[in-house]
């Protein structure tokens, strides 16, 4: 037990969400006899998840600026069904199809983001507006018809890295991918606690360092060898790789850049923000409209994989969406919240709703089951802070950057009378 | 009823060895405290001491169990579960954030909780018959079913006080009562409690503003780091302002104000014909016409009632963040400046410490180090990326000379006391580098050791040649810090008074009449 404190810096506690989803890992793995971790299983957990996660990413900063997008599953088939039009009745490439589907998703972003920003509508009307609008659009655009698009287009929901180089038994791409992860996941761990010690913060022991990599590495192996192994024809999804690409640049938007802290700090105390200079206006706008561009995508990869767009595409996207974000630690009153959270706890659902279906067992139930787990979820993680912890995601996160402990919050006279006796219950 | 001391006056209250842990730390330590029926009560330490915790103990907000010790109250020994056990006792406490409703009525937040019922529905007649007699024994003349959203924070600390009346309350416990109260309305309510006091009500008191205390307490106890220092009894101690500070800080302090030779240049700063609207009645102006100066190395002092628009006229010349701007303009160097928003107010070299620090100054969720750089952003990033190592660095060497009490900067500022708070405010000001800085009540909830280290940070700013706008509340605190001192009534300056010209008296007769002498 201090073992693992140490190994995770704090509270064991924090890390419940992992644990969470590897437990319900190997929970399935056994009870579906391996059918879970199997390269074919894992490749289709991705593909039909992946234009989860991307939502999730945009809706987590969406919810640390303090709003909430409703409309994300109606702007996703409104862009889907435009785009899919375009490509069969004007004949154009794949690639043009691409960038109108992203430059209609920032106009529709800049649509609710100037109602939310700049009116001062709260995205929560806003965005039910456009859920309904959006909605509309798409089955008047679309004639409420189903609309084929062409293979190259499919390419970005349903295709493959190619194979390429010598025959190694493996998809070679994705053994280069996995190798490239274990090396940056290395070189930045590594880097971190250089210049933690450089500066004379901190750091925690070698051998915790040593074991959380190896942890984390042979995670990342463990998948590039599902994923290299597959079927032939089938190797790491292309969703998958823009999911990736999206969660570092996210991730690294979120956590290291000028815009990113700005967020941070209009979800977390708009006035104080706006007293340091920080222009909450434009910074609500660009949180709804980035939300907007990444549904087009996710919307686009969807009819890619479904080979075409429907009047149905995307609803009931934006709940799923705001799940993954609360289950991964976000707060509803804004502030907090992060990218790699939100990820996991889109895949604790996406995991769940796998085993379940593996299992045979009934929509219905999978609800039931789901509901509850979002509830107990974010119950743990209030219970948590209201004994003074950080959330389980945000603690879990931050580790990656620099060593912190949950130490409980102190009484003192600073801290309102409220606070402190819902704390204290 | 009540019990009788060795002197046989009756006791009220007494708690005897309280103790109460939190995890990690030892709020309370061994404190006894010992009430007279009918007395005024004051309790007086540093932020941190314990003051607060021990009000929490005796009203039930930590349960009976969570502490050890006893509470003798009215001669018996009481295990109060909630403050609703509490308040049945007729132990009511009033919290520095009053707890009313703002967009209930007067009636309603009087009988929230407690709505006199016949049949099983609200007897509204009744409630407002009683609300009647109660803001008339507090002396409020206001129509009950005014909303408390309309009426003054001072008005509402009466409301609070006529709803602690309803339940017939026997010992009142008062958390700085007066702490957003200006001068008129903190004097009608101490003759309040002493008229209370008249009627035979207990009451306890926490405050910070020692004058107040000695003006009504008949004795007091000071708490030092948990545990309870001395009792006072103020007439037969012949207890004054300093004798009370030296038990506080457990040492005499010579001065309360750091000693400093000013260097004052030539001037920075100059507001022009300063008119700003109110942000929603349409005709009513919060300033009106002001001018004012600044000069390089100067600390000026903006003194006024509350609600005299000394905050609305710093924010206006702040980047606009206040009311809808009319007329006038600010010159730097005698060059005109543009400033529109909070952003170009920064770029233009001004700062400004809010008033207001948890729900306008900080963001509680962040930590120190992102909170030091959070107004001066792209110093310490290069392409819209932050340096995290820079970022760690400044925090740090802010913490180091501003002498911040944390284990570590990546503490969380919701966990620093208000003094530690207040300089990680300023650190973050200090870190834009501004010409000019105002400080809005830069000490208010803070303690006196800390205020001190403030008033240095403060002066020594003013030393570097920047110009310093000092507002407050505190008259003491403007006549020991500022080298010159503008009085505001109703939106209007009214004066401008050198150091060695200004006493109490001077200002507050320019500070509450709209002659124009400036």
């Amino acid at each position: 037990m201090n073992a693992l404190k140490k190994l995770f810096g704090g509270n064991t506690r924090q890390f419940g969400m992992i644990f969470a989803l590897v437990a319900l890992i190997v929970f399935f793995q056994i009870a579906t006899e391996g059918r879970t971790l199997t390269p074919g299983n894992v490749i289709n957990l991705f593909n039909g998840n992946s234009y989860i996660l991307i939502l999730a990413i945009g809706m987590v900063l969406v919810i640390i600026a303090g709003h909430i997008d409703l409309s994300v599953g109606s702007v996703a088939a409104f862009v889907g069904v435009t785009v899919a039009l375009a490509i069969r009745d004007w004949g154009i490439p794949w690639w043009a199809g691409i960038l109108l589907g992203l430059g209609l998703g920032a106009l529709i972003g800049v649509w609710q983001g100037f109602w939310t920003a700049y009116v001062g509508i709260p995205a929560f009307i806003v965005t039910l507006a456009g859920m309904l609008l959006f909605r509309g659009f798409n089955q008047f655009v679309g004639k409420s018809n189903t609309i084929p698009v062409p293979a190259d287009f499919q390419y970005i929901g349903s295709g493959y890295l190619p194979e390429v180089g010598p025959n190694t038994g493996f998809n070679n791409l994705t053994l280069l991918l996995g190798l490239l992860g274990v090396a940056f996941v290395v070189f930045s761990e590594l880097r971190a606690r250089r210049t933690a010690k450089a500066l004379g913060a901190e750091v925690p022991e070698g051998w915790v360092v040593v074991t959380k990599l190896v942890l984390i590495c042979g995670a990342i192996l463990y998948a590039t060898y599902l994923f290299a192994t597959g079927r032939p024809g089938t190797s790491f999804p292309i969703p998958g790789l823009i999911l990736a690409v999206l969660v570092l640049i996210y991730g690294f938007i979120s956590s290291k850049t000028v815009v990113g802290r700005h967020v941070y700090a209009v979800g977390g105390n708009r006035h104080a923000a706006e007293l340091s200079g920080v222009q909450s206006k434009k910074v609500n706008f660009l949180v709804m409209m980035n939300m907007a561009i990444l549904s087009g995508l996710a919307g686009m990869i969807f009819v890619g994989r479904s080979t075409a767009s429907g009047p149905f595409d995307g609803v009931g996207w934006e709940l799923d969406a705001i799940a993954a974000v609360f289950i991964g630690g976000a707060a509803v009153t804004g502030g907090v919240g992060t990218v790699i959270g939100s990820i996991v706890g889109g895949l604790v659902m996406a995991v769940l709703n796998n085993g379940l279906q593996l299992l045979g067992v009934g929509a219905d139930l999978t609800q039931i089951i789901k509901g509850l787990v979002l509830l107990i979820a974010v119950a743990f993680d209030v219970y948590n802070k209201s004994q003074g912890k950080r959330s389980i995601i945000g603690m879990l996160t931050q580790s990656f950057n620099r060593p912190s402990g949950g130490t409980p919050l102190q009484p003192d006279e600073v801290t309102s009378t409220k606070e402190t006796i819902s704390r204290e219950s | 009823m009540t019990s009788l001391d060795t002197q046989g006056d009756p006791v009220i209250l007494e708690m005897r060895s309280i103790t109460k842990e939190f995890p990690g730390v030892k709020a309370l330590a061994d404190v006894s405290l010992r009430v007279k029926a009918g007395e005024i009560h004051a309790i007086c330490g540093e932020n941190g001491a314990g003051k607060s915790t021990l009000m929490k103990v005796l009203s039930g907000v930590y349960p009976y169990g969570t502490y050890t010790g006893d509470i003798v109250y009215q001669a018996e020994v009481q295990q109060f579960k909630d403050i609703r056990a509490s308040e049945h006792a007729g132990i009511v406490i009033i919290h520095q954030e009053l707890a009313l409703i703002p967009e209930l009525s007067i009636t309603e937040n009087i009988f929230l909780g407690n709505e006199p019922v016949k049949r099983g529905v609200i007897d509204w007649a009744e409630a407002r018959t009683r609300t009647r007699e109660l803001l008339a024994r507090v002396g409020l003349r206001e129509n009950p079913d005014t909303p408390v959203k309309e009426i003054g924070v001072g008005k509402q600390q009466l409301v609070e006080i006529a709803k602690a009346l309803s339940k017939s309350v026997k010992l009142l416990i008062l958390d700085e009562p007066t702490a957003a109260l200006n001068e008129s309305d903190s004097q009608h309510l101490l003759d309040l409690m002493l008229g209370l006091k008249g009627r035979g009500i207990t009451s306890i008191i926490i405050s910070h503003k020692l004058n107040e205390i000695e003006q009504i307490a008949d004795s007091i106890t000071i708490i030092r780091d948990g545990k309870a220092i001395e009792t006072l009894d103020v007439k037969a101690d012949g207890v004054d302002e300093d004798r009370i500070i030296k038990g506080m800080v457990g040492r005499t302090l010579e001065s309360r104000f750091p000693a400093h030779v000013p260097k004052i240049g030539e001037v920075l700063f100059e507001v022009k014909n300063w008119t700003v609207g109110h942000p929603q009645v349409q005709d009513r102006l919060v300033c009106k016409g002001s001018n004012f100066f600044v000069r390089r190395g100067e600390i000026v002092g903006f003194a006024g009632l509350m609600g005299a628009g000394r905050t609305e006229l710093a924010r206006s010349v702040f980047g606009r963040s206040y009311g809808r701007f009319i007329t006038g303009s600010i010159y730097k160097n005698g060059k005109e400046l543009q400033l529109k928003s909070v952003k170009q107010a920064i770029d233009a070299g001004l700062g400004y410490v809010t008033e207001d620090r948890k729900s306008l100054g900080l963001n509680l969720l962040d930590d120190i180090k992102t909170t030091t750089v959070s107004a001066a952003l792209h110093k310490i990033s290069r392409h819209f990326v932050v340096d995290a190592n820079k970022e760690f660095t400044v925090a740090e060497q802010y913490r180091k000379s501003l002498r911040t009490k944390t284990p570590s900067v990546e503490e969380g500022v919701a966990k620093l006391s208000g003094g530690n708070q207040q300089k990680v405010v300023l650190a973050k000001w200090m870190f834009t580098d501004p010409d000019l800085l105002i400080l809005d009540e830069p000490t208010r909830g803070i303690d006196v050791g800390a205020k001190y280290e403030i008033y240095g940070i403060i002066q020594q700013l003013a030393n570097q040649g920047k110009a310093v706008i000092v507002i407050s509340s505190e008259l003491p605190e403007l006549l020991g810090l500022s080298d010159r001192i503008y009085t505001i009534f109703e939106g209007a300056i009214t004066g401008v008074v050198d150091k060695d010209e200004a006493s109490q008296e001077s200002l507050m007769k320019l500070m509450t009449s709209a002659r124009k002498t400036a």
